[in-house]
C-alpha cells in the first residue's frame, strides 16, 4: 500500500516537473515532499531562503482528511475559526484527502510562517511546523 | 465442566469523545449536525466454552444520527439484543451508582476494502460488523458518515494488528424518536464471539480525548477461578495513598466468589442463561487514568497458567502476520542475529573478552 503511495508520488513529482513552466532556475522550485502519518508531519521543520518558491507534495497515508496550510500567525487563526470544509487550491492552502497526495506551490518572504492543518482538533493535536527563512 | 472464563461489564466513558471537543472536531463518532450527544455506553463482555459474549448499551440524548466504532477479538457469528437488566445488576453488585461505557478489541488486516461481515438492526441502532485493516476501516467510517478524531489512524492501528473485527454502531435519533425511546433510554446489544483469545479493549476509551482528559471506566470480570490480568492492577489502598492529583490506572476493587443471587439475577436475564450458576470468581477493576498514559487493553488469563499475554493488552508488538508465518518475528530474528555476529567479529577486533 504505502509502495502504491510512494508510486502515486513519485508519478505526481515526474509530472508536476513535467509541466512546470520555464523559470529563471532551470530545475524549478525546489520539491519538499511531505508525509502524513497518524495525524503527524513526518518533518516539522522545513528550511528555505527568502525569496524562495516551494513546490510541497504532501501525501496523506491516514484514513482522515487532513490539510497543508502555509501561512504566519494570522494566516494559521483564519483558519483555525474557519468554516471551510474544503479549500479550494490556492497557493499554500490545500485539503489532503485520505489516502491521497496532493501538490502546491508557494512562494516565501522574508519571514518565517507556520504549516499546518486546521481540521477542527488536528492543530491541537500536534499537526504543525514551521518553514524557517533565511 | 464449566468453562466460564470471563465476564467482562465495563462502564466508561465514551462521553469525553463526544463532548469533550467541538461537534465538528470531536470524534468520530457523532454526527455532522452534532445534536446527538453519547450520555453513556455500557458493556459487558463474556467467556464461556470458547464463545465470547459482549453485552453493550448506548444510551443517547438528541434527534440526529450518532455511532461509535468498536474493535472485536473476532468474528461474531450473532448480533442480537442484549438483556435488560444484565448490565444494571452487575453495577449493582458491586456499585451503587454506575457512571460511564465500553469498548472492545480487535486484531489487523490489511485489505483496501474492509468487508461487511454482518449487519442487523437493533432498535434504533443501525449495526454493521467490519473486517478491515487500520486504513480501510477507517475509510468506510469516513465514507459512511463518521467523524474521526485525530488519533483514530494510530488507535485503529493499534487494534487491527491484533484484529481485523469492529463493530460500527450507528445511532438513529429519529428512528429512536418514532419507537417511543427517551432520552436516557439504553439499548443493549450482545455480541457473540467465539475465540480462543478473549480481552477487553481499554485503549479506544481515550479515543478524541485530550491527554490530559479523565478516563473512568468499570470493569468486572466472572471467571472459573481467580484470573491474573496484565496491567497487573493496584489495591485501592494503594491507589487512594497515591493522591488525587495522580490517576493510577488500574485499581483492583473486588475480588471475591460471585454470590449465588447475582448469578440467579444474571441468569435469569434474556439470553444469559449459558452463565453457570456456581463456582464463578467475581473481580472489579476500575480504570482511572489520563487519556495520554492509557496505552494498553486489558489481557486476562482466566487459565489458571496465570500468564496473561503482553500481546494481548496491546504491551508488546505483534510478530506474527495475518497468515502466522511470522515474517516480522523472522526478521527480528534475523537483525539480532546480525547485531550479535556483528558484535562477535567486533570483539575479535578489539580482543576485548566476551561478557
Amino acid at each position: 500500500m504505502r509502495g502504491l503511495r510512494v508510486f502515486g508520488a513519485a508519478l505526481l513529482l515526474g509530472a508536476a516537473a513535467a509541466c512546470a513552466p520555464a523559470q529563471a532556475d532551470p530545475a524549478g522550485p525546489r520539491t519538499i515532499e511531505i508525509w502524513l502519518h497518524h495525524s503527524r508531519f513526518e518533518s516539522s521543520t522545513i528550511q528555505a531562503d527568502a525569496g524562495e518558491t516551494l513546490r510541497f507534495v504532501i501525501v496523506n497515508t491516514d484514513p482522515i482528511d487532513h490539510e497543508f496550510i502555509v501561512g504566519d500567525d494570522a494566516v494559521q487563526e483564519l483558519h483555525e475559526v474557519g468554516t471551510e470544509a474544503h479549500h479550494d487550491p490556492r497557493p499554500g492552502e490545500v485539503t489532503v484527502i485520505a489516502g491521497e497526495t496532493v501538490m502546491t506551490t508557494y512562494t516565501l518572504g522574508e519571514q518565517d510562517l507556520l504549516f499546518g492543518c486546521h481540521v477542527p482538533g488536528h492543530w491541537a493535536y500536534g499537526m504543525r511546523g514551521v518553514v524557517l527563512v533565511g | 465442566m464449566r468453562r466460564l472464563r470471563l465476564l467482562v461489564p465495563i462502564t466508561a466513558v465514551f462521553l469525553v469523545l463526544f463532548v469533550a471537543s467541538p461537534a465538528l472536531a470531536c470524534g468520530g463518532l457523532i454526527a455532522p449536525n452534532g445534536s446527538v450527544q453519547l450520555v453513556r455506553t455500557t458493556t459487558l463482555a463474556a467467556y464461556h466454552e470458547g464463545v465470547e459474549h459482549y453485552v453493550t448499551s448506548f444510551e443517547f440524548a438528541g434527534d440526529g444520527e450518532f455511532g461509535s466504532l468498536v474493535p472485536l477479538p473476532g468474528v461474531p457469528t450473532k448480533v442480537i439484543r442484549g438483556g435488560d437488566w444484565t448490565l444494571q445488576r452487575l453495577a449493582l453488585e458491586t456499585q451503587p451508582q454506575p457512571t460511564g461505557e465500553l469498548a472492545f478489541a480487535a486484531e489487523a488486516g490489511a485489505a483496501d476494502q474492509a468487508r461487511v461481515i454482518l449487519e442487523t438492526k437493533i432498535d434504533a441502532l443501525d449495526v454493521v460488523v467490519l473486517e478491515g485493516g487500520a486504513v480501510s476501516v477507517g475509510k468506510w467510517a469516513r465514507e459512511h458518515g463518521f467523524l474521526l478524531p485525530p488519533d483514530a489512524p494510530e488507535v485503529l492501528e493499534f487494534y487491527a494488528k491484533r484484529s481485523p473485527i469492529f463493530m460500527a454502531v450507528r445511532y438513529d435519533g429519529s428512528r429512536a424518536a418514532d419507537q417511543g425511546l427517551a432520552a436516557g433510554d439504553g439499548t443493549p446489544v450482545h455480541v457473540v464471539i467465539p475465540t480462543t483469545n478473549p480481552w477487553v479493549p481499554l485503549r479506544i476509551l481515550a479515543l478524541g480525548a485530550p491527554a490530559e482528559a479523565p478516563v473512568e471506566a468499570d470493569v468486572y470480570l466472572l471467571t472459573d477461578g481467580e484470573p491474573a490480568t496484565l496491567p497487573v492492577p493496584i489495591g485501592p489502598d494503594e491507589a487512594s495513598a497515591l493522591g488525587e492529583e495522580i490517576r493510577s490506572g488500574l485499581v483492583l476493587e473486588r475480588s471475591e466468589a460471585a454470590s449465588p443471587t447475582l448469578l440467579a439475577d444474571l441468569r435469569s436475564d434474556k439470553g444469559m442463561s449459558w452463565l453457570p450458576s456456581e463456582d464463578v470468581w467475581l473481580t472489579y477493576l476500575r480504570v482511572d487514568v489520563r487519556a495520554g498514559d492509557l496505552t494498553y487493553d486489558l489481557a486476562i488469563d482466566a487459565s489458571g497458567a496465570g500468564r496473561p499475554a503482553p500481546v494481548a493488552a496491546g504491551l508488546d508488538p505483534v510478530a506474527t502476520d495475518a497468515n502466522g508465518s511470522g515474517p516480522a518475528l523472522w526478521v527480528a530474528l534475523a537483525l539480532i542475529a546480525a547485531f550479535v555476529v556483528v558484535g562477535e567479529l567486533e570483539r575479535r577486533r578489539s580482543g576485548r573478552p566476551a561478557f
